[in-house]
């Protein structure tokens, strides 16, 4: 079952805000809706679920209405109508009490702009999710040092909000929404007042943690480099609506609309594609085979070298057709002359702009090997050049390519 | 313009007299505590030997501020007990602190359900001005008729005049606190009254000391109107110095409520620096 259903869930501002319902219902835009009601549309229908242990991204431009879709979540914004659903539990019908309770102990939350309490020490910052629940003072205080401890804050506990800088506080930030284990932790654009350095360590750190933990992430940015950096699934935003759902891939290359297409236009592809984008298939060759069919094969298949793997596509080497050459010469076996040191490697997670440095000092293709050090594809300059260019075909067969090696 | 007067005046005395008539017991009883307390606290005051209430002030001062205080404190006390304004002026004292005391006790409630509740503001922010601008003679006359002569109707008189800050400032503080950080209070599930105990009131604690720092200040300018409903102290003798012409004695008091003033002002200034911190 997942965690977070949400089914046509709206927030309308305004007074007497249902009576905007039908006419979200009749399609009419948020603008229409401004203009001949004066009610603003926050957030219109959003249809999702959220499956636990996933990172799902909400993404969308300044008064998209993603930060009002997340408060819409923990209830700290009133929904207008639709439902939500938390672990099949109807959240829209808790009462005050009922409310309390699911915040305090199921759904966490991090701010933009950190909202640490200013005359609380760290430690008493990540203390008071538990202390409002009535945790007994030393029980607190061992949950919100290991809290801390996670995040790498350990020897600040003592410390003041403002001592500290924009990365610790959002730890600290961080910590607070964990110290309780929550099911589900809300992250509204919580790295967007970070340096893009800091804001990429703390990205890292947040997947690394994700990794330990499986939390159910929600996650608020406007940054799609974030968005497709961190997202399990990213919801895309325009106008209080959700325009596309998908997975990070779905949304570069297969863009729902105009919309997105436009928004995806401007990603800095070298820090998204990966080597799996642009990988083609390697040509191979197995070690019983001898020089003068490495040879014909390079002849047939238009190449001046093999990739020599065992039964498993395990890479064990690169046979040129010069050494081919040499064996047939020397009467050597294709083993003896195979080159087996200095072959540029990545895996297929590696980002385009790590593949420059290696491409820029060497001739060779490079060789794209998973953990277990299986061939799975190789990346030449051009290919690599063509997806920068915004040349989704030659993506797109990167990948197909990628599928069928 | 030929219409009728509106017998404002009639209405009024109509109701004083029926307060009167009807609420005496509860008169009788704020009475009691009032004038209770300042005795109790001038009693405290004139038993303690003059050097040791000295001592025991610039201590406080030293410890609250810095030493300078402290030594402003010691002299400025010296030169009231030289002038022999000692007795009056702790008798003013007395009446200042119950007053300021009460209006705290009453004021900063007030501020926090105003703050909380936008109707009460627009209900309680008219009355506060109301009642910082009807000239304090003009309320002096029914709190005499209910509590008659006395430090009582002084003290009540001041606590109408002085507590208007504090339950602006303490409305103002808590409406100051970022909304930010109330949205993580309730993020996390607190409940009105954390909210208020563990954020609200903290982050306000400069803004309403500020406000109980103006208070303290109303309620000493309010000495010299309360001597003419017949409460005792440095007040009295500047009201007796002004009828009778008496510009030197008039001046020694006036100087004994100036020092007054700057010592209560400084300490309260000092215990807002520290809440700050």
């Amino acid at each position: 079952m997942a965690i977070i259903e949400a089914r046509k869930l709206t927030k309308i501002f305004g007074n007497d805000p249902k009576k905007a319902i039908p006419l979200l219902d009749k399609g009419w835009s948020k603008d229409k809706i401004l203009a001949e009601t004066k009610l603003t549309v926050g957030v219109n229908q959003a249809e999702f679920s959220i499956e636990e242990g996933e990172i799902f991204v909400i993404m969308g431009l300044s008064g998209s209405g993603k930060s009002t879709l997340v408060r819409l979540l923990n209830r700290l914004i009133e929904p207008t109508a639709g439902q939500l659903l938390f672990s099949g539990q109807d959240v829209m019908k808790m009462n005050a009490e009922q409310l309390r309770d699911f915040r305090r102990k199921n759904i966490g939350m991090v701010f933009q702009k950190f909202a640490l309490f200013p005359h609380r020490t760290v430690l008493r910052n990540a203390e008071y999710g538990l202390e409002v629940q009535g945790i007994v003072k030393k029980e607190r205080k061992e949950m919100a040092m290991r809290s801390l401890e996670l995040v790498g804050l350990k020897g600040w506990e003592d410390s003041y909000p403002e001592q500290l800088s924009g990365g610790m506080q959002q730890r600290v930030g961080l910590a607070r929404g964990l110290a309780n284990d929550p099911d589900i932790l809300l992250m509204d654009e919580a790295f967007s007042a970070l340096d893009p350095l800091i804001r990429k360590d703390m990205q890292d750190e947040l997947l690394e943690l994700q990794s330990q933990m499986k939390k159910t992430i929600i996650f608020i940015t406007h940054d799609l480099d974030e968005a497709l950096r961190i997202g399990d699934r990213i919801a895309l935003m325009k106008d209080g609506r959700i325009v596309q759902i998908g997975t990070p891939e779905d949304i570069l290359m297969q863009p729902a609309n105009e919309y997105v297409e436009r928004f995806v236009e401007d990603v800095d592809l070298s820090k998204v594609l990966t080597a799996s984008h642009v990988m083609e298939k390697a040509e191979t060759i197995t070690l019983d085979k001898g020089p003068r069919v490495a040879l014909q094969f390079m002849r047939e298949r238009g190449v001046s070298s093999l990739y020599a793997v065992d039964k498993s596509m395990k890479l064990l080497g690169i046979v040129t057709a010069d050494d081919a050459a040499r064996a047939i010469k020397e009467n050597l076996k294709l083993e003896d002359t195979l080159m087996r040191e200095d072959i540029p490697i990545v895996s297929p997670d590696a980002v385009l702009n790590e593949l420059f440095e290696l491409m820029g000092n060497i001739r060779l293709p490079v060789a794209v090997t998973d953990d277990n050090g299986r061939l799975k594809g190789v990346v030449i300059k051009g290919a690599v050049l063509a997806a920068l260019a915004g040349n989704t075909n030659v993506v797109t067969e990167g990948g197909d390519n990628h599928e069928s090696a | 313009m030929n219409l009728p007067k509106i017998p404002l005046s009639d209405w009024i005395e109509t109701l004083e007299e029926w307060l009167e008539n009807n609420l005496s017991p509860l008169f009788d009883f704020i009475k009691l505590i009032i004038g209770g307390t300042v005795e109790g606290l001038n009693n405290a005051l004139d038993w303690l030997p003059t050097l040791a209430v000295i001592i025991i002030f610039s201590a406080l001062a030293w410890y609250i501020g810095k030493w300078k205080m402290g030594v402003f404190t010691a002299i400025g006390l010296l030169i009231i007990d030289n002038l022999q304004l000692w007795s009056q002026t702790m008798q003013t004292l007395s009446l200042v602190l119950t007053a300021a005391f009460i209006s705290i006790l009453i004021g900063i409630p007030i501020g926090i359900l105003i703050a909380r509740y936008n109707g009460l503001q627009r209900v309680i922010t008219p009355v506060l001005d109301f009642m910082q601008t009807m000239p304090a003679f003009v309320y002096l006359l029914p709190a005499v008729t209910f509590f008659s002569l006395g430090v009582v109707p002084g003290v009540i008189s001041s606590i109408i005049f002085a507590i208007p800050p504090t339950i602006r400032l303490t409305n103002l503080g808590i409406r100051q606190v970022p909304a930010e950080l109330v949205e993580a209070a309730d993020a996390f599930g607190s409940t009105p009254g954390q909210k208020l105990i563990k954020l609200q009131l903290p982050i306000a604690l400069p803004t309403i000391m500020a406000g109980v720092n103006q208070t303290i200040m109303l309620s000493l300018s309010m000495v010299v109107i309360a001597s003419m409903v017949g409460a005792q102290g440095v007040g009295a003798t500047v009201y007796r110095a002004v009828t009778q012409v008496k510009t030197g004695i008039g001046f020694e008091a006036g100087l004994a409520i100036v020092i007054l003033a700057i010592i209560l002002d400084r300490l309260t200034q000092q215990v807002i620096k520290r809440s700050k911190a």
